[in-house]
């Protein structure tokens, strides 16, 4: 069993604090992603979760028993390292079976392992190469191998697939994926691409400053973001974002133009007036034909088009703040054009301007959904 | 930075892996230089006992020598000399070098060789090369009798151990200029020859200037170098002579300490002369630091 | 680049044969002389083109000089000078890159520093130290008051062996082990190591001795190979530290330290026997001449990149 267990784990360097105690716990065989920004930390804490780096406060703990003081091998991980780390002077099996190597285990039975491991990565036919005669991804799988040999009880992935092009790096979370699937050990995958992070994870963990923002599982995070921070970064594009205030009578939105929208009251039954960040996906806003009737929605202004092949992004503005549209079809807008866009109150997202923090809805709705 | 990011702990490994060193440089480095400061403070008494403090005397002794400033006057003109031979010659091999004419390899491959040949080496050569009654030189002496002998003239000496120390540096400071022209970028000389510059106004305009940072540095080196390590070149052609007209500062020391056994005024030679190159390589670093803020 | 500059070009070639006549020279001087009987190369002007007597000459010069141990030791020296300037070099900058301790900045600048520090300027004060190594060591023992503790403790006078190393292999070899540039060329190379290759051994399960044995050592191949040939040049032609502690030459001379006793001329009241000279000449200096030659491409890379 080799569940982790992150307590309140901080990290400086000198006076500067670059993880601020986060709190983790991931089950055995779990698949977690931290997704941030760069800088936001991860990279830190993954390396602590691996010995790479002192822990400064706090405990990491794996299967039970605390590792701070442990060194690396002593951990049961393996890490596959955002250049790969190859060893440019060994082969490929000897790559593969350093670790093997060191452990004292005897050549020939290393041997049969690497091969076995290099079979089922692929790799069977390039083990006499060397690392700088591989290709991008071939390097990529070489380090996996070298990770699965051990067969550790955890594999930390610091952000292994950045350094290869878009396609491959599609093929490679395929794999990752799979492998997963097989081998059943509990992973941490560190990267800052978020279609990366929505497609491995089991649980995502976003890290923004050295602290954790959210913690839930991608459909979770991107249905429900707890934060500005998360809203904005989850999501291609993410989340739009309207300063706004509520009324005194805690029921209708007015933006900076005087605009007005209704909240719903069944999500939203007692907001306190005052200053709100609104949020609103782009696929929740719908341009309406101008031909309709009388409008109750809100008038925003055409700015350009993004052509994304099986729809489009309609970039406008909305009482001098950007939004985005997506739109199925394709729209031959003028820049200046009005567009009048409804807007369903129970697709509103509200935050409070101060923390920064989701205004939490009714458990109603949530219920609903669910039941849906 | 010293260090790296990722490190080792085991203060005690790291203490074992560089103590050899240490002790090293402690033994035959700081201890000697030490010891010849102290050296050059005292004088050992003529019956044996401690050695006693006598002040600045032994300098004086040093500096009041006619002698002495005779061996410094020669060793800068010497130093001097050499340098300028040395590095004009090599920077316009390095020019035409890099023009990468067909046939550029094979004349570079070439120059570095002198840089193999031992200092005694060269001047036992030289001292054939340019004999006054036998060798290549000595024809002139056939349409001229007398006008060369480097044996007996002192200024036949000195030139004939200046071109010894010069051929030997050319290779040094040819690789140099030699990798100093490659680094600059090929699109800086094709941008020069867009706006209209030939061959010989790049070389001036562009690649010359450029040089800079390689040109000090290498002064500075070929001045040390020709302070310091002209000790074989001089041993093995004049030994010093023809009266004194080659005493070199390094083989002043060396003739008054090991021949003359007079270790307190070798001792003081040798702090001024160690004052000389610790000031060269002060001069060097701070080029050295320009060029890190040029680049 | 298209340029048509066909003056400049014969220019340009002209220059480049002139040097390379100016380089090679006294080089093809040395060698034409070393061909030549006693007579011929005694006259003037001497012939440019190489005579008959070639194998002779170096026979004798070879025999007279005693070059085949000389040269044998020279061997000896050069290859020990170069191994241990290369080992010390790689560990001490090991040290001081992979590892944090307080004075690690303090050694390197200690090991740097002895650049302003060439054995000419210190030649009387290290010759003495060659004749009894452990002297500063006791000087310490005494100066500091720990001998004298010692030996009001355990009643004895510790006095440290006297250990000299004139006449030696060891003296000809240790002292110049010391090696700032060679230090410098590991740092910087050390430094070029990406640092993920240090954590993948890490998480391999290897130690600081197993990572410097496995990956590091093996990835500095170039710069061994760039750092040998130039140390071994350089040890190779050294001259006046031999010379020093240097008397017992029939056992432990070195080739170049050779050159000084062939010398011919007035001084040694013989005869000028400059072709038996020149072919002595010619026979120290080929080994290093040989590794510029064939080793040109490391060599030029451990210079330019020593920056001395």
């Amino acid at each position: 069993m080799a569940q982790i267990d992150i307590r309140n784990v901080s990290k400086s360097y000198g006076k500067t604090q670059v993880v601020h105690g986060v709190d983790i716990a991931i089950a055995d065989g779990e698949f977690v992603v931290i997704l941030g920004p760069s800088g936001c930390g991860k990279s830190t804490l993954l390396r602590m979760i691996a010995g790479l780096e002192e822990i400064s406060g706090g405990t990491v703990s794996i299967g039970g028993e605390v590792v701070n003081d442990r060194e690396p091998r002593e951990r049961g991980c393996a890490m596959v390292f955002q250049n790969y780390a190859l060893y440019p002077h060994m082969s490929v099996a000897e790559n593969i079976g350093y670790g093997l190597k060191v452990a004292g285990v005897p050549k020939q039975a290393r041997q049969a392992r690497v091969e076995a491991v290099a079979r089922t990565v692929g790799l069977d036919t390039f083990l006499d190469r060397k690392p700088g005669q591989l290709s991008g991804g071939q390097r990529q799988r070489v380090a996996m191998a070298r990770a699965m040999i051990k067969e550790p009880k955890v594999f930390l992935f610091d952000e292994p697939l950045s350094n290869l092009d878009a396609k491959l790096r599609v093929q490679m979370r395929i794999e990752i994926r799979k492998l997963h699937q097989r081998l059943k050990a509990t992973s941490v995958f560190v990267t800052h691409d978020q279609v990366e992070a929505m497609t491995l994870a089991d649980r995502l963990v976003i890290m923004n400053k050295g602290v954790i923002e959210q913690i839930g599982a991608p459909k979770d995070v991107y249905d429900r973001p707890a934060s500005v921070f998360v809203a904005g970064f989850i999501g291609a594009p993410g989340l739009n974002l309207l300063d706004a205030t509520i009324g005194a009578d805690g029921l209708t939105l007015s933006l900076a133009d005087g605009q007005r929208l209704p909240v719903d009251p069944a999500r939203h039954p007692a907001l306190k007036p005052g200053p709100v960040t609104v949020g609103i996906r782009a696929e929740a806003l719908t341009i309406r034909p101008a031909a309709a009737g009388p409008h109750a929605g809100l008038r925003a202004s055409f700015d350009f088009t993004e052509e994304l092949g099986v729809g489009q992004h309609i970039h406008a503005e909305i009482s001098g703040q950007p939004l985005i549209i997506h739109v199925d079809g394709r729209h031959p807008y003028r820049p200046g054009s009005a567009l009048l866009l409804d807007v369903p109150p129970q697709e509103l997202q509200l935050f409070d301007q101060e923390t920064g923090l989701r205004i939490q809805e009714t458990d109603v709705l949530t219920c609903i959904d669910e039941a849906a | 930075m010293t260090g790296k990011r990722v490190t080792f702990a085991g203060t005690w490994l790291a203490a074992l892996l560089i103590a050899p060193q240490l002790l090293l440089v402690f033994t035959f480095f700081y201890w000697p230089a030490g010891e010849a400061l102290y050296w050059s403070f005292t004088l050992e008494p003529p019956f044996g006992g401690e050695n006693q403090w006598v002040g600045w005397q032994n300098f004086k002794t040093v500096f009041d020598d006619p002698l002495y400033w005779n061996s410094v006057r020669i060793s800068i003109t010497f130093a001097l000399a050499s340098t300028a031979l040395a590095m004009g010659m090599a920077l316009l091999l390095a020019l035409f070098v890099d023009r990468q004419l067909p046939g550029h390899k094979a004349y570079r491959f070439v120059y570095f060789w002198p840089y193999a040949v031992a200092a005694p080496a060269v001047g036992l050569a030289f001292r054939f090369i340019f004999a006054p009654d036998a060798g290549f030189v000595s024809a002139l002496n056939q349409w001229y009798p007398g006008l060369w002998n480097p044996a007996r003239d002192g200024i036949d000496a000195v030139i004939l151990i200046t071109l010894a120390n010069a051929w030997s540096m050319i290779a040094y400071n040819f690789i140099f200029f030699l990798a100093g022209l490659q680094s600059i970028p090929r699109s800086l000389t094709e941008a020069a020859a867009m706006d209209g510059s030939g061959v010989l106004r790049r070389m001036a305009d562009i690649q010359f200037p450029l040089l800079a940072p390689t040109f000090f540095f290498l002064v500075v080196i070929n001045l040390t170098d020709s302070f310091v390590n002209s000790f074989g070149i001089v041993d093995i052609t004049t030994a010093g002579g023809p009266a004194r007209a080659t005493d070199l500062m390094v083989y002043k020391i060396y003739s008054d300490g090991f021949k003359g056994k007079d270790y307190s005024l070798a001792a003081a030679q040798s702090l001024v002369l160690m004052l000389l190159v610790v000031s060269l390589t002060f001069i060097q670093f701070r080029f050295v630091e320009r060029r890190v803020h040029y680049s | 680049m298209v340029e048509r500059t066909p003056i400049l070009n014969i220019l340009t070639h002209l220059i480049l044969i002139t040097g390379l006549v100016m380089l090679l020279v006294p080089l093809w001087i040395v060698f034409v002389a070393s061909t030549h009987d006693f007579r011929t190369v005694n006259t003037v002007p001497m012939p440019l083109w190489p005579g008959n007597r070639m194998i002779e000459n170096y026979t004798l010069a070879w025999n007279q000089g005693g070059f085949g141990p000389k040269m044998l030791n020279s061997f000896i020296v050069a290859v020990g000078v170069t191994a241990g300037k290369i080992a010390i070099a790689a560990i001490s900058a090991y040290s001081i890159v992979y590892f944090k301790y307080r004075f690690r900045s303090l050694f390197f600048w200690l090991i740097f520093v002895t650049l302003m520090l060439p054995l000419e300027v210190r030649i009387v004060p290290t010759y003495a130290v060659a004749a009894n190594v452990l002297r500063p060591y006791q000087e310490l023992l005494d100066a500091s008051g720990l001998g004298a503790l010692l030996s009001t403790l355990m009643g004895i006078k510790v006095s440290l062996p006297e250990w000299s190393m004139l006449n030696s292999y060891t003296g000809l070899i240790l002292p110049l082990i010391a090696t700032a540039t060679g230090t410098f060329l590991y740092r910087q190379f050390y430094l070029t190591v990406p640092d993920e290759l240090a954590e993948a051994a890490k998480m391999d399960g290897a130690g600081p001795l197993r990572f410097f044995w496995d990956v590091l050592l093996p990835l500095s191949r170039t710069n061994m190979a760039a750092l040998a040939t130039i140390m071994f040049v350089y040890s190779w032609n050294q001259y006046l530290w031999p010379l020093l502690i240097i008397t017992d030459i029939a056992n432990y001379g070195t080739a170049v330290m050779q050159l000084q006793r062939i010398v011919p001329g007035p001084l040694f009241g013989e005869p000028p026997r400059w072709h038996i000279a020149m072919a002595g000449t010619l026979m120290v200096m080929t080994p290093p001449l040989l590794v510029v030659i064939f080793m040109q491409r490391w060599f030029v890379r451990g210079l330019v990149q020593t920056d001395k």
